[in-house]
């Protein structure tokens, strides 16, 4: 056993990258399960966003560029899911897994002729001195402007669903859909724009794994991401903060029991390999033994006759 | 009622006549753990399904499905292919062992073909490459290019498949480099591009210049290239992209003559349950362009190594060795014989770590 291979500063600075795609999916998707909306959708709107990123970055040579690709793919392919529970009315998790299936199909179709190809470098933060300093340098200051938008949209979604009246608005729809109807808020309006919010949030995610994390184009390369992040907003009972925290905790047991590994620690891997989801779902338990619940509408079809 | 019975009917009967009509077609299926685009395993299995079809033409439909998971959902494709007519069934991962042996008793007259795994049955053959001997050469390129001694080793699940290339690798770099050290990760994935990507990031932060892989993606071989100064091999398909650095050259996996082969057997009705192993010599197992980043003398000495392997006048698990206990294993001159090494369970002397039940 060897700890002291393991650097500490580089450990942190890359738990925050291992954690960033499942932060913005995660995200994406508590705004609009708080819509009142469940869409299972988000691992084929990641792995969408994935190639598109990828692709735009490529073709375009801006990583820029990619990202808005990205997010936009990510949201056209949301209108799917939209034209299927908010027009056609049909059921919420059937239409989410087809979602999923088709993505990724969709995907593996789009990304053909961009296997082995290495796409443009995203440049990372540089502020002369900060990002110099010893330990605080490379773990808050130098790290790519997506991470940062991550914890960016974290604070927005929770300043807009606490104080604002757009959340106060978007909340009701998703407690009590025929209230709000009443009370002459437009349900399907507000909810098919929480729907395309969450699929370019999980079309972002997507595209850092493509173009930040790995970076390159891999069939089905967010491998469940997905399916974790919506894990993780139902056990951070909807809130914006724990669903960060829930992110950086996943991603951080994930990279510390790799590290561990390596290091040769005597801890058997099997535990090592479940730790992260162990570990995760045991503080965000801990934490939801509050009153926090689900929204009251969640899953529910709306239609104004009913 | 009557309209859904009608429809039920007919589809029902277009089945009937859809599955004569392809009697006289040999229908070979394939299940794959990953997507055919994963640059490594898998792609290299559907180079060989795309082979029987080349080979055969319009004597064959071959069938796949991609990414299926190991356990339930795989007995599920299977039973699906057999039931859609299949003649001969190939699995193409470990973890399809014990699905592909429950399905094969029920489909009697159905062949099924099973990668790397050991147990064989009346309908069941078992095929495998020498993957190992790949690992020997690699670790020689390995210990001779490190120049900070450790060597990073992504492993997928401790199995004897992959402890066996562990082995065989830590052998060849130690005999060139008594100071190599071997730092292993598990992934416990085949296929998972982030995670094999954070854990070469992992292993290079810790200080490996050299990273093998023993997991399915392209990953690892971009996350060296980001950090430059390290070297990686491809696995089981060439990853030429990544050539010459930080790829110097990989272990390429060549099943077409092998699926042919078998397909052909099913044809003539001389099909029976074998198991096969075959490794440089027969061709099954392929060593990559060593690119021109390795030295002249070392590529010579890791090219006569292939060639040593391929001819047999050298076995790569050749005595004297101890296991890792210290307790003797081969005596001077002695190699190892298959059936230990198709259940190897053991690290050799000198690799630390322990390996996971």
């Amino acid at each position: 056993m060897d700890l002291s291979a393991i650097n500490p500063v580089l450990l942190v600075a890359s738990l925050m990258v291992a954690a960033t795609p499942l932060l913005l999916a995660a995200i994406g998707e508590l705004v609009v399960e708080r819509a009142g909306v469940l869409n299972l959708g988000v691992e084929g709107m990641m792995i969408v966003g994935a190639i598109s990123g990828f692709a735009i970055a490529v073709e375009t040579g801006s990583p820029w560029l990619g990202f808005i690709g990205a997010a936009v793919g990510g949201a056209i392919l949301s209108l799917l899911f939209v034209v299927l529970t908010q027009v056609a009315l049909a059921n919420q998790v059937a239409s989410g897994l087809a979602l999923t299936l088709f993505g990724l199909g969709l995907s593996a179709l789009m990304g053909q002729s961009y296997v082995g190809i290495k796409p443009p470098a995203m440049g990372k933060l540089d502020i002369p001195v900060l990002s110099d300093l010893p330990v605080v340098g490379p773990i808050l200051f130098s790290h790519d402007l997506i991470l940062y938008l991550g914890i960016a949209l974290t604070a927005a979604v929770w300043w807009m669903l606490k104080y604002s009246r757009m959340g106060l608005i978007l909340r009701a729809v998703g407690e009590n859909h025929d209230a709000a109807h009443a009370l002459g808020y437009k349900v399907i309006r507000i909810r098919i724009l929480a729907i395309l919010f969450g699929g370019a949030c999980a079309g972002l995610g997507g595209a850092y794994i493509s173009l930040i994390r790995v970076p390159q184009w891999t069939e089905g390369m967010t491998a469940g991401v997905g399916w974790i992040a919506l894990a993780l907003v139902v056990f951070a009972s909807w809130k914006p903060w724990r669903a960060l925290l829930g992110a950086y905790l996943f991603g951080g047991v994930t990279v510390i029991q790799l590290n561990l590994q390596a290091a040769g620690v005597a801890i058997p891997v099997e535990y090592l390999a479940m730790s992260p989801y162990v570990i995760t779902i045991l503080v965000l338990v801990i934490l939801s033994a509050d009153k926090s619940r689900a929204p009251a509408s969640l899953g529910r079809i709306f239609h104004a006759s009913h | 009622m009557k309209f859904t019975s009608l429809l039920a009917t007919a589809a029902m009967a277009l089945g009937l006549a859809t599955g004569a009509m392809a009697e006289d077609k040999t229908k070979v299926g394939f299940v794959y753990v990953g997507p055919v685009g994963d640059g490594g395993w898998t792609y290299e299995h559907n180079q060989g399904r795309l082979a029987v079809e080349e080979h055969f033409g319009d004597k064959v439909e071959t069938v796949f499905v991609e990414s299926v998971p190991e356990g339930p959902d795989a007995e599920r494709v299977m039973t699906q292919m057999a039931l859609e007519g299949a003649d001969l069934i190939f699995t193409t991962s470990f973890g399809y062992m014990d699905p592909t042996i429950n399905v094969a008793k029920k489909f009697p007259k159905v062949k099924f073909e099973h990668a790397t795994g050991y147990k064989q049955a009346e309908n069941v053959s078992v095929y495998s490459a020498r993957f190992y001997e790949g690992r020997a050469v690699q670790g020689t390129i390995a210990g001779r290019m490190t120049k900070s001694n450790i060597v990073g080793y992504i492993g997928s699940y401790p199995i004897p498949e992959v402890i066996r290339g562990i082995n065989s690798a830590f052998i060849h770099a130690r005999k060139v480099n008594p100071d190599v050290q071997f730092k292993i990760v598990w992934a416990y994935t085949w296929f998972d591009p982030a995670k094999e990507a954070d854990a070469a990031k992992v292993l290079i932060e810790q200080g490996a210049d050299v990273i093998l892989q023993h997991t399915d993606s392209t990953a690892p071989q971009a996350a060296a290239q980001a950090a430059g100064n390290v070297i990686t091999f491809g696995q089981a398909s060439d990853m030429a992209e990544y050539a010459p650095l930080p790829r110097v050259s990989s272990i390429i996996d060549n099943w077409a003559p092998y699926y042919i082969a078998r397909t052909q057997a099913v044809m003539d009705g001389t099909w029976t349950s074998t198991s096969t192993w075959d490794g440089i010599g027969p061709g099954m197992v392929g060593i990559g362009e060593i690119s021109d980043a390795v030295p002249a003398e070392v590529k010579a000495e890791a090219l006569a190594l292939k060639d040593a392997i391929a001819s047999g006048a050298y076995h790569p698990f050749t005595g004297p060795l101890k296991k890792q206990d210290g307790s003797d294993w081969l005596a001077e001159g002695e190699t190892a014989d298959d059936g230990t090494l198709a259940g190897m369970n053991f690290y050799v002397e000198g690799i630390e770590g322990d390996i996971p039940n």
